[in-house]
């Protein structure tokens, strides 16, 4: 027997209990919150002693089952030691009063950037149709124009063939993956992002313009007043958390690109969510409300503004401000 | 060769994590495409058969809406939020990963990722999956250094195998097995033992032969005898 051997012997019988209970305890401390005080700090005291015999079974006998065990009780001993506190509900009411408006605040370059091209691609998808009447068929089915060319709208009668709650679903989940889409093109250097918004702009200001040409704008206008300010802001501004993950992957600073574009994305992502739940509720106003013949534009107007004020109030900090001073008010 | 990501640690030794390729990673994403496709047709089966009294396609205008949210809307929800709601009630598994015996993890500190992070690389998913069949998704994990698709790169996540440590080894392996044969030795003999009868009678008599040299022991001839000059070993 060498002197080795023996050393390894002595320390393997000393230290095997150890492992063996530390591996025990690890079923205990996947329960979270629930888990005992005493076992946490068991898992503490044991958590560089478990540090220290890996150090010198992976020296010792690296690729064997012992350091396997230890890698793998080291491993969950570091995933429960440091897993962050639990905050879910207070992080969620946090994005809608303070984090989102903070996120618009850096990214206000943008905003107005993308609000500029979207606005700039209407009008020209507007002009285009109104110089070239055949482009609208670029924007637009056969189907869709024909209608039109008859005077009606393709969205009359939309309760006929749907009703409002299907509609309501089909437009959201659309809406949503359409938004999803402008962000997540971003990571082609923004210019996907820029395509999207551009295409979009181009096609509103195209089928707006053609159906002015049959004297029905003002009914898609009057279609459009519940949901549309909200649901093309929040594109709009997808389309700019979409420009801010470009610009991280083309300018990243002195942060590395994936350092710069998984900052750009988590900060993103705060913003995104909040647009998200308010495009939720717009396409139930685009499946109860817009098809619905009995709302008169005035009421779609109070409804869509309303609305778009709720949405500012949120992306601007003011409801974060006025819950801040409630607080303090007690 | 393995792939490992090392997460620095305040006691100085690294957590080593080892990375899942693409072959872990598909694995894992076939069986949750399963789970998640049967699931959610089984909702809408059942839903429609309750509803409609038999298994029809209604036609839109008859669809009311208690059909949309209790029988499409939930089928829908199956479908499409099976990653992100499993991944952050399960910290980073599905039943997919788990039966794959694979995790996602932060790299940053090799923990379970966040709620933001987790609903990062889901969103990605839609990258990921152009043009079809997740090909962006899968060429990423080829040619990226941790074997991650864009959605992970957003995310800072990486998809790790995770293998529950068994202490199986520990109860049978003996101080005196170490003090004999080294700790290194002792494992192999005990390795080789678990493994006797899965092993051809020549490449164990081989292996064998080979420990048994190394601990300056003759080798007998008989398979039995051979196994039992082993278990003596390790005893």
């Amino acid at each position: 027997m060498s002197g080795d051997n023996v050393a390894g012997a002595k320390w393997f019988e000393q230290r095997v209990a150890e492992w063996r209970s530390a591996g025990a305890r690890l079923r205990n401390l996947e329960h979270g919150k629930s888990a005992a005080t005493a076992t946490v700090l068991e898992a503490v005291r044991a958590y560089p002693e478990i540090a220290r015999d890996l150090a010198i079974a992976r020296r010792a006998a690296p690729g064997a089952a012992l350091t396997k065990y230890l890698e793998g009780v080291y491993r969950e001993l570091h995933r429960s030691l440091f897993r962050p506190p639990g905050a879910f509900w207070r992080g969620v009411l946090r994005l809608f009063t303070h984090d989102a408006a903070a996120v618009v605040r850096e990214l206000r370059w943008q905003v107005a950037t993308v609000v500029s091209l979207f606005v700039v691609c209407v009008g020209a998808g507007a002009a285009l149709v109104s110089a070239y009447p055949e482009l609208a068929s670029l924007f637009a089915s056969e189907q869709m124009i024909d209608g039109v060319q008859r005077g009606e709208l393709w969205t009359d009668n939309l309760l006929n063939v749907f009703p409002s709650s299907l509609l309501s679903v089909r437009i959201f989940t659309n809406n949503i993956v359409v938004s999803l889409f402008a962000l997540s093109l971003g990571v082609l250097y923004g210019l996907g992002t820029f395509y999207l918004i551009a295409m979009n702009g181009l096609s509103i200001g195209g089928i707006f313009a053609f159906t002015a040409q049959h004297g029905i704008a003002g009914r898609l206008f009057e279609f459009t007043a519940a949901h549309g300010f909200v649901e093309l802001s929040v594109i709009c501004i997808a389309g700019a958390v979409g420009m801010s993950l470009g610009e991280a992957l083309a300018r990243p600073g002195e942060l590395t690109r994936a350092a710069a574009f998984q900052h750009a994305v988590a900060r993103g992502l705060k913003l995104m969510v909040v647009c998200l739940s308010f495009l939720v509720g717009a396409g139930l106003l685009e499946g109860f409300v817009s098809p619905n013949a009995s709302f008169p534009l005035g009421a779609r107007l109070a409804i869509g503004l309303g609305y778009f004020a709720l949405f500012v109030l949120v992306l601007s900090g003011a409801l974060g401000r006025f819950a801040s001073a409630r607080r303090a008010r007690g | 060769m393995e792939s490992i990501v090392r997460i620095p640690s305040v006691t100085g030794v690294d957590v080593e994590l080892k990375i899942a390729g693409p072959g872990g990673r598909s694995y894992a994403f076939v069986i949750d495409w399963h789970i998640r496709f049967l699931a959610a047709a089984a909702w809408f089966i059942v839903g429609t058969i309750a509803y409609a009294g038999g298994l029809r396609f209604l036609p839109a205008n008859e669809l009311g809406a208690g059909y949309t949210f209790v029988v499409v809307v939930p089928s829908i929800a199956i479908y499409f939020l099976y990653h992100p709601v499993l991944e952050v009630l399960l910290r980073g598994q599905t039943p997919g990963k788990r039966m794959a015996g694979v995790r996602l993890v932060a790299l940053a500190d090799g923990g379970a990722p966040g709620v933001g992070a987790l609903l990062v690389r889901n969103v990605f998913r839609l990258v990921d999956s152009l043009p079809s069949l997740y090909a962006v998704g899968l060429v990423t994990t080829m040619v990226t250094k941790n074997a991650v698709r864009i959605g992970d790169i957003a995310a800072g996540t990486v998809l790790v195998y995770d293998e529950p440590p068994s202490s199986q080894l520990l109860d049978r392996l003996s101080g005196r097995a170490v003090a004999r044969l080294g700790l290194e030795q002792a494992q192999l003999v005990r390795e080789l033992l678990d493994r006797w009868p899965q092993l051809g009678a020549d490449a164990r008599r081989k292996l064998a032969t080979d420990l048994l040299a190394r601990a300056s022991v003759a080798a007998p001839d008989d398979d039995a005898a051979l196994r039992a000059k082993l278990e003596e070993l390790v005893a």
